[in-house]
């Protein structure tokens, strides 16, 4: 038992944070919020060098083989950073197109970031339609390539939501719905962790730094504990996310989603109010934030379908 | 390429460890639950069943074999708890002692104070009651009153200790006392003192808790005669080391995960003994998805301990975590009871009555919010 990330992982995450801190994504995001790609197709590709599209991708092509816990780590890193783009979905399309002949035609480009690609989820629009170059719907018949159609707003500005239009034979008749499911919730779960966080780091920065009545609003035991409510509800969630990518139980990584987004939810709660009203800005660059941690509670997975599954796991532990 | 060495299994020793653990608690766990501990036959029972832990070394695995214990270490607890917990056995009466004290006497005290005061700890013979609280000095406990004057020999206390946990019942006590009521400031000058609750000048004064049992007492101190060799640490560091033992207590060992993993599987097997009544199917999923977290995180804060680090200000989050958990599990049962939870003989509600107390006791959760903020957050300190 050793629960911790080694060497190796923190100096990946490291890096990743470095690279990230360095290329100004609140700009990138701005940008593709407005449909401009350029400078978030050069983010990701500097992503792909990283290792990032490989995670979910077997060695033979080009990837890393299939590492759930790098995975959760990188997808931390994204969340915090606010990454724009069907991360997500990219993994999803790894699990999905993880077949021949697919595999070997679509997934090298995946992995090297130059095949975007976004999956829909069940249900859903996908997200990103319009800056993906492989769109992949599920139908009844099997996974299908789709056309976009209009793009429609998000409560997040940054994730544009494009209904897509089955086209053409199925790539794959049965392919593993369940386990690209598991693998994008472990992703949505770490992104939301790493959303929590930097709404954090920002609320606690400026509350530091804003002055009412000659101190520091920062020193009021008001605003103090909801701060540190924020902290213990997301460091409760990092475990469950490190712990559901280790075991990768479709019930562990349930667990983890419900509570990585209900804790960046409950942050961006938080930061929101903290701020005040120069929090509810558009402008200002917490909005990205907020935004996001809203969008991501719902995104492949409900609360209500991750505590179904927690519920159906639970009862099979129980005996009558 | 980095590599997947984030490790949740146990090696074969541990797992036989645990095994062993199982077996011996399946065959001596009471069929029948104890009377409450906080019940003069029920410390009795409590008792009993300690030394029957104690007999086969069952009662501080962590500790050093010649104290009592297996050398188990944080780990080896952590698993005899998951199955001590999900065996259904007793409270344990002996725990102020076996988690607040022994950890500051192994850190601080001499090798003939463990060697004399830890075995009869282990085994339950002797009982030990906490007395940090005064009528004045709660959340504020550095500004305590209570006097350790120096005598021939020893110390004599005076003054009034409160809220103390186990001390109708119990044999002796520990607490801080101020032995320099000319230091500079309030948290020097102080002594960590262990003091007899039989000794002369003693009177203890139990307190009815929510239901009326004397889970606590009062105790009133008139010149009680503590000798040197009960002093732990040197005195006027008392603070210093007193922070130690509460830096354990909100930590790994006051609450380990057993018991709310153990809790939250029978609030399952209430839920569907119900019908799996959908009011409460959201709670019931928060209370597994807790105990979940609560389990991990303290396996992410054991392995940075066994891999050399100290527990810090985090475990502030522990503390706070883990008594909103306990309440909101034991409300949740309560309300699938029904009428029925009003007994207040059943074992939800006296778990109940008992996790009405943890956000208060072991430094409220104000406090722990504080420390959150100001230490793990950096925020600047301000007016409490």
């Amino acid at each position: 038992m050793r629960f911790l990330p080694d060497a190796e992982q923190r100096a990946f995450t490291d890096s990743l944070g470095a690279l990230l801190t360095a290329a100004d994504t609140p700009a990138v995001v701005r940008e593709w919020s407005r449909g401009e790609h350029a400078r978030g197709r050069a983010l990701w590709a500097r992503l792909a060098k990283a290792g990032v599209f490989g995670l979910a991708v077997p060695r033979e092509y080009g990837g890393a083989g299939r590492r759930p816990v790098e995975l959760a780590l990188a997808f931390l890193e994204l969340g915090r950073h606010a990454v724009p783009g069907p991360l997500v979905e990219t993994v999803a399309a790894a699990l999905l197109l993880d077949a021949p002949p697919h595999a070997a035609r679509f997934l090298p480009g995946l992995v090297a970031g130059e095949v975007p690609v976004t999956v829909a989820p069940p249900g859903g629009p996908a997200l990103d339609g319009d800056a993906a170059a492989l769109r992949l719907a599920p139908t009844p018949g099997g996974l299908c390539q789709a056309t976009p159609g209009p793009v429609r707003a998000s409560l997040d500005p940054a994730r544009r939501l494009t209904p897509l239009v089955p086209d053409g034979a199925p790539l794959r008749t049965d392919p593993p719905y369940e386990r690209a499911l598991v693998w994008a919730r472990l992703a949505v779960a770490a992104q939301a962790l790493g959303v929590g966080l930097a709404l954090l780091d920002r609320t606690v920065a400026y509350v530091g730094q804003r002055t009412q009545f000659g101190v520091p609003v920062g020193s009021f035991q008001a605003v103090k504990h909801r701060l540190a409510d924020a902290r213990t509800a997301l460091e409760f969630a990092r475990p469950l996310v490190l712990g559901a990518a280790i075991s990768m139980r479709p019930a562990d990584v349930a667990a983890a989603k419900l509570r990585a987004c209900e804790a960046a939810y409950g942050t961006a709660r938080t930061a929101l109010h903290l701020h005040g009203a120069i929090g509810y800005t558009a402008e200002y660059d917490l909005s990205l934030w907020l935004t996001k941690a809203r969008a991501l509670r719902t995104a492949w997975g409900t609360p209500e379908e991750c505590r179904e599954l927690v519920l159906a796991d639970a009862l099979g532990e129980v005996n009558p | 390429m980095v590599t997947a060495a984030m490790d949740l299994t146990f090696s074969p020793a541990d797992e036989e460890f645990r095994a062993e653990a199982r077996a011996w608690l399946a065959a001596h766990v009471p069929r029948v639950p104890l009377p409450s501990l906080e019940t003069a036959a029920g410390f009795a029972a409590h008792r009993a069943w300690e030394a029957e832990l104690a007999a086969d070394h069952w009662s501080v695995v962590s500790w050093p074999r010649r104290y009592g214990g297996r050398d188990a270490g944080l780990l080896g607890w952590l698993l005899f708890e998951e199955e001590y917990w999900a065996a259904g056995a007793p409270g344990r009466v002996g725990q102020n002692g076996i988690d607040l004290l022994a950890p500051t006497l192994l850190e601080h005290g001499t090798p003939e104070q463990c060697a004399r005061v830890l075995p009869p700890m282990a085994s339950g013979e002797v009982v030990w009651a906490q007395a940090w609280s005064e009528p004045e000095a709660g959340s504020d406990l550095a500004s305590l009153t209570s006097r350790a004057v120096r005598a021939d020999g020893g110390w004599l206390l005076g003054g009034q200790k409160t809220w103390s946990s186990r001390a109708a019942f119990a044999d002796r006590a520990f607490g801080l006392f101020r032995s320099d009521p000319g230091a500079e400031r309030p948290h020097q000058g102080l002594t960590y003192l262990m003091f007899d609750l039989r000794a002369p000048g003693v009177t203890v004064r139990p307190i009815g808790r929510l239901d009326g049992r004397p889970a606590f007492a009062e105790l009133f101190l008139d010149e009680v005669f503590v000798p040197d060799e009960d002093v732990i640490g040197e005195p006027g560091q008392g603070w210093r080391i007193a922070m130690s033992t509460a830096g354990n207590e909100r930590g790994l060992t006051l609450r380990s995960p057993g018991r709310f993993l153990a809790a939250a599987r029978r609030l399952v097997g209430l839920w569907r003994a119900r019908g799996c009544p959908e009011h409460a199917r959201e709670r019931v999923a928060d209370a597994v998805i807790g105990a979940r977290a609560y389990r991990l995180f303290t396996y992410a804060a054991a392995s940075r301990f066994l891999a050399g680090g100290r527990l810090g200000p985090e475990t502030s989050m522990n503390k706070v975590f883990w008594s909103e958990l306990d309440l909101a599990l034991h409300e949740t049962a309560l309300d699938l009871l029904g009428p029925e939870g009003e007994e207040a003989d059943g074992a939800w509600s006296q778990g109940y009555v008992f996790a009405l107390a943890g956000p208060v006791y072991a430094g409220t959760n104000e406090i722990q919010r504080d420390i959150i903020a100001e230490r793990l957050l950096g925020l600047p300190k301000g007016r409490r």
